[in-house]
């Protein structure tokens, strides 16, 4: 699968302590909420991204592995991103929509994350368009259809309520909090299991 | 290499360097640098050695959260899994002017992967036995050599320093000898017998499902080398697995394979069977080995902790002794061996059916993966955590 990115770090052919060398270095020169794409050879990589991310705070998303590479994903944290103050004012909690997911009524998802967080687990039938390409892309969404906006924590899913709002939608609902606590089932791009 | 590399005083140490020190019981401070998963798995233990766990990301930004908890008047030395990680570390330490700064060459995996032949004793009957002691993991391997000939027992999976010390000796490895179907490490039995034009020889009670041809091990049938001076005599004593087999050298050394250890026993849970194996197992050790001298030297196929390892970095006991201290000889009835051998078991070994199955010759894993199946503890004895 081709997962959009924001940064690509090729760390191929690197042992240990490199690829995260190079990983950090990059990072912080990445804005928050972007996303880097680690490629590596080095198998000790697999284990040393996620421990790496847990222990600085970033987002681990995910790993695939084609041939001898491994493609590690990982989105800059955003400190004050769970901080920030919910506005919208119709929202609808995770298992709500779970309920509504299991019924038979057709219903819109949009999913406002980047890319590589949707490609690593999804609510099926959602549609993918990043907060910040929302604005150009708004023109894909029927302004009349009921839709609800997920995001990580429901933050993002929040700007992109309000935004879609200013644009003449009437029908939005914002899910909280959002994939990060998501329990029922997920889709995800097909990855070759990592032993 | 760096600039940097050739201005510091960082220092490579070998396995065979470390070696010395956790046999000799010597100090050292070792800052392991993987990350805390793997540290908590599998780590170097020793008496004298102190040991602490810092990912080498969380250095990224300065070595002073290590500096702050690296003693200064200790030799220090740094570890990762492969190497790279710890000399990254090691050099930026160096560089602070500290000294006594060491690397573990090839890291974790090279350490996990040494053999340290040590000289067990003299055989009565001419030659002598060497164990060869796998420190990384705890596993224990044996060869006997007398005049021109020679047999192992529970090859590791690198042959290489079994055909060195055959080498060295000017002998010819005629039998290669499993005392079980291993679950925690790969048998390079066959490996050696085909390098070295040896026999290879299996328990068939273990080997019911294996794919490759082998010789029959027989209770009673005594294989001999030294031209026919010294006997390697069978004793079928199950319990780890159906089909473990003992074996009594020169009338001398009882190689018990996983059946008794020095501060433990052998689990009988690993081929999937800890209920009925219990009396087996029972049986071996009680009846079995307690009808045979005491002054017997037990030579086991593993040790738990470096405690257990004598000043001359070997592992053995007198048969006698055992029966004195070893907690699992000493179990009051049937109700506690059965309660011992079957709850609150250690975690199994890593990849420990993925083992047996190579064992058996089902899957042919490619280097890299069976060193990765391989890594981390043994974990065969009852006692180990």
């Amino acid at each position: 699968m081709d997962i959009k990115v924001d940064r690509v770090v090729d760390a191929k052919g690197l042992a240990c302590p490199m690829p995260i060398v190079r990983t950090k270095k990059a990072i912080n020169e990445l804005d928050a909420g972007q996303v880097l794409e680690l490629q590596a050879t080095d198998k000790g990589s697999v284990a040393d991204i996620q421990a790496w991310a847990k222990s600085t705070g970033h987002q681990f998303l995910g790993t695939q592995q084609e041939d001898k590479v491994y493609r590690h994903y990982v989105r800059k944290s955003e400190p004050d991103e769970i901080k920030e103050e919910i506005t919208f004012p119709h929202s609808v909690r995770n298992d709500e929509l779970e309920r509504l997911l299991d019924g038979e009524q057709e219903i819109h998802i949009l999913d406002v994350r980047e890319p590589a967080e949707y490609a690593f687990g999804r609510l099926k039938g959602s549609k993918n368009i990043p907060l910040g390409d929302l604005e150009q892309r708004a023109d894909e969404l029927n302004p009349e259809d009921e839709i609800y906006i997920v995001c990580r924590t429901g933050n993002r899913s929040n700007l992109a309520a309000n935004l879609l709002t200013e644009k003449g939608f009437k029908n939005l609902k914002n899910v909280v909090p959002g994939m990060s606590e998501w329990t029922g089932s997920v889709e995800r791009d097909e990855v070759k299991p990592l032993n | 290499m760096s600039e940097e590399t050739k201005q510091s005083s960082l220092t490579k140490m070998t396995p065979h360097e470390l070696t010395q020190i956790v046999a000799g019981h010597e100090e050292l401070f070792v800052l392991d640098v993987r990350n805390e998963t793997e540290f908590n798995d599998w780590k170097i233990e020793g008496e004298n050695i102190e040991i602490i766990n810092i990912p080498y990301f969380d250095l990224l930004d300065g070595i002073d959260p290590a500096l702050d908890r690296i003693p200064d008047h200790k030799r220090l030395l740094v570890v990762c899994a492969k190497e790279g990680s710890s000399q990254y570390i090691g050099e930026q330490i160096a560089e602070t002017g500290r000294e006594n700064i060491y690397y573990l060459e090839g890291g974790m995996k090279l350490w996990s992967e040494h053999l340290e032949p040590v000289k067990v004793g003299e055989l009565q009957s001419g030659g002598e036995i060497y164990q060869f002691v796998r420190m990384g993991k705890g596993c224990l391997s044996y060869m006997v050599l007398s005049e021109d000939e020679a047999v192992v027992i529970d090859t590791a999976r690198l042959i290489q320093p079994y055909i060195d010390i055959a080498k060295k000796h000017n002998v010819q490895i005629k039998h290669v000898l499993d005392t079980h179907l291993h679950a925690d490490h790969i048998s390079g039995g066959r490996d050696l017998s085909q390098a070295a034009g040896a026999s290879y020889w299996l328990p068939p009670k273990d080997a019911d499902e294996v794919t490759y041809p082998y010789n029959q091990l027989v209770e009673n049938e005594d294989l001999l080398i030294g031209n026919g001076k010294v006997k390697v005599h069978p004793i079928y004593s199950p319990g780890h697995t159906i089909g473990s087999t003992s074996f009594l050298i020169d009338d001398q050394y009882l190689l018990t394979g996983d059946i008794l250890f020095i501060a433990s026993i052998g689990r009988p849970d690993l081929a999937g069977k800890a209920e009925d194996w219990v009396s087996d197992l029972r049986n071996s050790l009680y009846e079995l080995y307690g009808n045979l001298p005491e002054q017997l030297v037990v030579l086991p196929a593993h040790f738990g902790q470096v405690t257990e390892l004598d000043d001359q970095g070997k592992v053995s006991a007198k048969l006698g002794d055992l029966f004195s201290h070893n907690p699992g000889l000493n179990m009051a009835d049937e109700i506690e061996f059965r309660k011992t051998v079957t709850e609150n078991l250690p975690p199994q070994p890593n990849a420990y059916q993925e083992i047996r199955q190579t064992n058996m010759g089902r899957i042919n894993p490619d280097e890299e993966q069976q060193r990765e199946m391989e890594m981390g503890p043994n974990r065969c004895a009852v006692h180990d955590k």
